[in-house]
């Protein structure tokens, strides 16, 4: 009997930059990086027809590492950049990725527009509580009353909700993964690229060097006074269904984002996984069907750009 | 009583209302059917930041030869309500004492008969002043309009139509043709709106015709004669100037945030979007607008932007890095309006041009252009796009309120001659070795770029310092050549732009006094040169239209023979000839300037230019159609408006908000 078997034809080191990188040892975003390569890889999307768009900060460097098109641009502007590569160049798989406080402190403004918008892109915030490559300050994430050790004094704002607040902002696909799980993370990367829409995936990440609070002890739940049992859990092990079956109905919509909210602000358990998926027509779909952009545009080969006839517009004015 | 014509060949002509009374569109059907006519039309509207019921006045010059600027007088005024003719005196601190003192000596008035406006009130304030005054029975004829279709009787709900019957009355007046005016008011309704068009033209025509019966003849003023054989000409406006130039330059991108007097641009491109492939972005801030720009045209499109000063304040760190990442752009387009700060948002001044310069961290390599007139507002902005990819680096475009809004006959467009030119591109052929580097050194100093998606051409790029192949570096040497790549930039674009395209002399090079300036000051200097100096043996006026990298060498020279140099531009300070002085060391001898945020008219250059040569200061300010020692004149004209509205208490009250009929 014959056998089959798929052969890979770009395996996850085709996607790992040949540069040496400067993130602390143990970072937590060692696993991001690798999980978004192993998600890439999983979906065989060719190097060159991705771009890894950042802010700025560690999680900002991580374009580097990727072996694809590669764009490393400002603090909190990693979704405004996205949404204009995207446009421009819709063929590409563009996946967006910076910290809490680039995207939920001085990207916040961009984060709420860019779920309103639902441009077929992906969003991976590493969230580690902390701005560290400033060492250490408290980030919008941080939970009122904590102090890190690289704080002089606990945080007396409240903690933003990642989740509760995609979902807010429109955002179609909101899911939350661990960077030390790397395997099921690199599934919700996965998913996330494959969902048709802006996919927001919030990555527990641990920091090493600032963040002495939620360490990878403490998710293990193995820290003084903690159970023993690690407050992470799998949605998709349990009988969650984060999927909106009828994107037309308004009720179903607001009863999933509602639990969505309800297990995202859970005291002591952290769930992981997708909490809220909906398929609904993007951005480019809506600018295609206006007739504005082919979703198939590629600007190195077309050239309808440089073809046009302004005849028609002087005339109207004449 | 023959008509004579208006002084300067041209009849000036004007409408003011509350906004929302549709003076743009009386006025703009009334140009446009003059400028099928033959004749060259300019025409400007000043405006409040207000969406109903603040004054707003639209001027239309007509002439029998190419104009570029408006007159203070007026010889036909329109008036829609009693704010046009006596100002805002109802106001606790007025800020205007209307246009009745602008109407020329033998001019007219036309107003509603039994409305807001009394003629005695109107005698009172001419003070003497000979003036024609033709009070139109308004409510009748849009009733007798209104009757076409069924709604007799509903004048009063119909008040927007007023402004209709006024311009049909005014082309009565003009002794003006008609059939163009009809014309031109009926393209504008289609399909089912086109009994709302004939309904329109039935009231315009009944207001003519009234016109003809009672006021044969009574006017002083007449037009000029239309030139034969003018050439087909269109009727533009800057914003659609500038929006045209980006769609020809194959632009495919635009994003903006709303802003006055920007918007105009986005929303042209917007309404031909589908039409042309052009997607139009609204961003949810200018932060997010320029950076989406910018990375568009990472992604392989031409890419643009524009705002005004307040959206060009969040955009320094956008602009940074685009040059910092060499991005073939963006065209940054900013539409200057009164400032600091939120200012005078629909008011005019060219006070950003310091900004633009210097705007960012570090040095920052940028182009920065300035076109004076419509017809260079749709070629520099086509260039822009070229020079944004050649150079890999941003192009700003300084436009203003003014430009942005003046609706003005000009030539249509050529575009025969026009290439593109896409700079250093990635060849697969060539560069795919496994070894392609983004920031190649070479000797051009421009490495050639790849689009995303191509195979081979992959690259990193930061916003931190990097190396050749996008990563970041901190060394000493990568430094030196990267900041020194970026910057040869400028000194590459100065050698290899044509001088035409940097700057224009208009008049003798010998001429005793040079004139310099940039921007929209150009048609009331063309204008004023021609009225002041018509055998061009007095003054000289050079055109600046590429201030960074800015043309030194050629300008120290043609500057060299001018005993006087007078700068004139809108703004405080001078930025222009600091600029002048930062660049080539020469200290301009006069500085003309005004900042009243409204544009320069064509006797106010006269008058200045005049004072300036005749032994006239170092700086010289304009306001209201002279030149005046600002501050104490200021002060003046505010006691002096104060006063007026203690003598005259009966002014109406504001139609704020306006009345319902003009809610339709």
């Amino acid at each position: 009997m014959a056998t089959t078997t798929t052969k890979f034809e770009f395996k996850i080191k085709d996607y790992k930059a040949e540069i040496h990188n400067d993130w602390c040892p143990g970072c937590g975003d060692f696993g991001i990086l690798t999980a978004i390569q192993m998600a890439l890889s999983k979906l065989q999307v060719p190097p060159h027809k991705v771009a890894v768009v950042s802010g700025i900060g560690c999680s900002g460097k991580t374009p580097h590492y990727m072996q694809t098109y590669a764009f490393h641009t400002l603090h909190g502007r990693a979704m405004p950049s996205v949404t204009g590569l995207k446009l421009a160049n819709p063929g590409l798989t563009v996946i967006g990725v910076g910290g809490d406080g680039d995207g939920y402190g001085i990207g916040a403004g961009h984060f709420v527009n860019a779920g309103r918008r639902n441009l077929n892109i992906t969003y991976v915030v590493f969230n580690n509580d902390v701005y560290a490559l400033t060492k250490g300050q408290a980030s919008p994430t941080i939970q009122k009353g904590m102090k890190t050790k690289s704080m002089s004094e606990e945080s007396i704002m409240e903690a933003l909700n990642p989740i509760a607040l995609g979902l807010a902002c429109g955002y179609t696909f909101v899911a939350r993964g661990y960077a030390l799980d790397v395997k099921y993370l690199a599934e919700i990367v996965a998913q996330g690229i494959q969902h048709r829409g802006t996919s927001l995936i919030d990555v527990y990440q641990t920091c090493p060097t600032y963040n002495d609070l939620h360490t990878k002890t403490w998710y293990e739940g193995k820290k003084p006074g903690q159970s023993g049992q690690s407050p992470l859990y799998r949605l998709d092990q349990t009988d969650y269904d984060p999927l909106v079956h009828d994107p037309t109905d308004r009720r179903e919509i607001a009863q999933k984002k509602a639990q969505a909210i309800l297990v995202s602000e859970q005291p002591d358990r952290l769930p992981i996984g997708v909490f809220y998926r909906c398929l609904v027509p993007t951005y480019e779909d809506f600018l295609e069907k206006r007739g504005v952009l082919k979703q198939d545009f590629d600007p190195a080969t077309n050239d309808s750009h440089f073809r046009r006839d302004i005849t028609p517009l002087l005339e109207a004015l004449a | 009583m023959a008509a004579k014509t208006a002084s300067h060949n041209s009849f000036s002509w004007m409408i003011g209302g509350p906004q929302g009374s549709g003076i743009n569109l009386g006025a703009e059907i009334l140009g446009k059917a003059l400028c099928r006519a033959g004749y060259y039309v300019f025409a400007n509207i000043e405006y409040h930041s207000n969406i109903k019921g603040k004054h707003s006045y639209y001027r239309l010059r007509i002439s029998d030869r190419r104009v570029g600027s408006h007159v203070e007088e007026i010889h036909l005024l329109v008036a829609l309500d009693e704010e046009t003719l006596f100002g805002d005196l109802y106001h606790e601190f007025p800020a205007h004492a209307g246009h009745i003192h602008e109407v020329a000596e033998g001019g007219a008035i036309l107003f509603e008969e039994g409305g807001q406006i009394s003629p005695p009130a109107i005698q009172e304030r001419l003070n003497g002043r000979s003036v024609h005054l033709f009070p139109m029975p308004y409510s009748r004829i849009v009733d007798q309009a209104l009757a076409t279709v069924g709604k007799a009787g509903q004048a009063h709900e119909y008040r927007i139509m007023n402004n209709t019957a006024a311009i049909g009355a005014a082309t009565a007046l003009l002794g003006f043709n008609f059939d163009h005016v009809a014309e031109v008011m009926l393209s504008g309704f289609h399909g089912k709106a086109r009994k709302v068009g004939e309904m329109n033209v039935y009231c315009a025509r009944a207001a003519h015709d009234y016109v003809r019966e009672h006021f044969h003849g009574k006017i002083e003023f007449g037009l000029p004669t239309a030139p034969a054989n003018r050439p087909t000409q269109i009727m533009i406006k800057g914003t659609q100037a500038v929006g045209i130039g980006k769609l020809k330059a194959g632009c495919g991108i635009q994003t903006y945030y709303p802003i006055s007097p920007a918007t105009d641009e986005s929303v042209y491109l917007e309404e031909h979007q589908a039409e042309y492939g052009l997607v139009v972005l609204q961003t949810e801030d200018e932060v997010s607008a320029i950076d989406a720009a910018v990375m568009a045209a990472h992604g392989g499109v031409r890419a643009s932007t524009s705002t005004s000063g307040p959206g060009f304040a969040l955009m320094p760190e956008g602009l940074g890095f685009a040059a910092m990442t060499e991005a073939p752009g963006p065209v940054v387009c900013i539409y200057q309006r009164g400032g600091p700060s939120t200012g005078l948002p629909t008011r005019h001044e060219q006070g950003d041009l310091s900004f633009a310069l210097h705007a960012g961290q570090s040095d920052i390599p940028r182009i920065v252009l300035a076109p004076g007139d419509l017809t260079e507002c749709f070629y520099d902005t086509f260039d822009a796009f070229n020079y944004a990819d050649r150079y890999q680096i941003p192009v700003i475009v300084m436009l203003d309120k003014h430009l942005a809004t003046i609706y003005v006959t000009v030539p249509p467009y050529e575009t025969e001659g026009l290439t593109f030119d896409r700079g250093a591109l990635y060849d697969p052929q060539r560069d795919a070795n496994g070894h392609y580097m983004r920031y190649r050194f070479n000797d051009s100093g421009i490495s050639p770029r790849s689009i995303p998606g191509q195979e081979g051409g992959i690259f990193w790029t930061t916003s931190d310092e990097h190396d050749q192949v996008g990563h970041i570096s901190e060394g000493v040497g990568n430094r030196l050549v990267k900041m020194t790549k970026r910057m040869n930039k400028m000194g590459m674009a100065e050698r290899e732009i044509p001088d035409a395209k940097k700057f224009a002399l208009f008049g003798r090079q010998d001429a005793p006094a040079c004139i310099v300036s940039w921007g929209s000051t150009k048609g009331p200097l063309l204008d004023a040169l021609a009225r002041l100096d018509p055998e061009q043996q007095n003054y000289s006026f050079l055109q600046l239209r590429l201030l960074l990298p800015f043309p030194a060498e050629a300008v120290t020279k043609l500057l060299k023979p001018a005993a006087k140099i007078i700068v004139l531009e809108c703004n405080y300070s001078g930025q222009l000839a600091s600029l002048l002085r930062e660049k080539t060391g020469i200290q301009a001898h006069h500085r003309i300037l005004k900042y009243d945020g409204r544009p320069f008219s064509e006797d106010e250059v006269v008058t200045a230019l005049e004072q300036t040569v005749a032994g006239g200061p170092e700086q010289l300010t304009v306001a209201d159609g002279k030149v005046v020692d600002p501050a104490p004149y200021g002060r003046a004209e505010v006691e002096r408006l104060l006063e007026l509205r203690e003598r005259s208490a009966k002014m109406a009250p504001p139609m704020v908000p306006l009345p319902p009929g003009y809610n339709r």
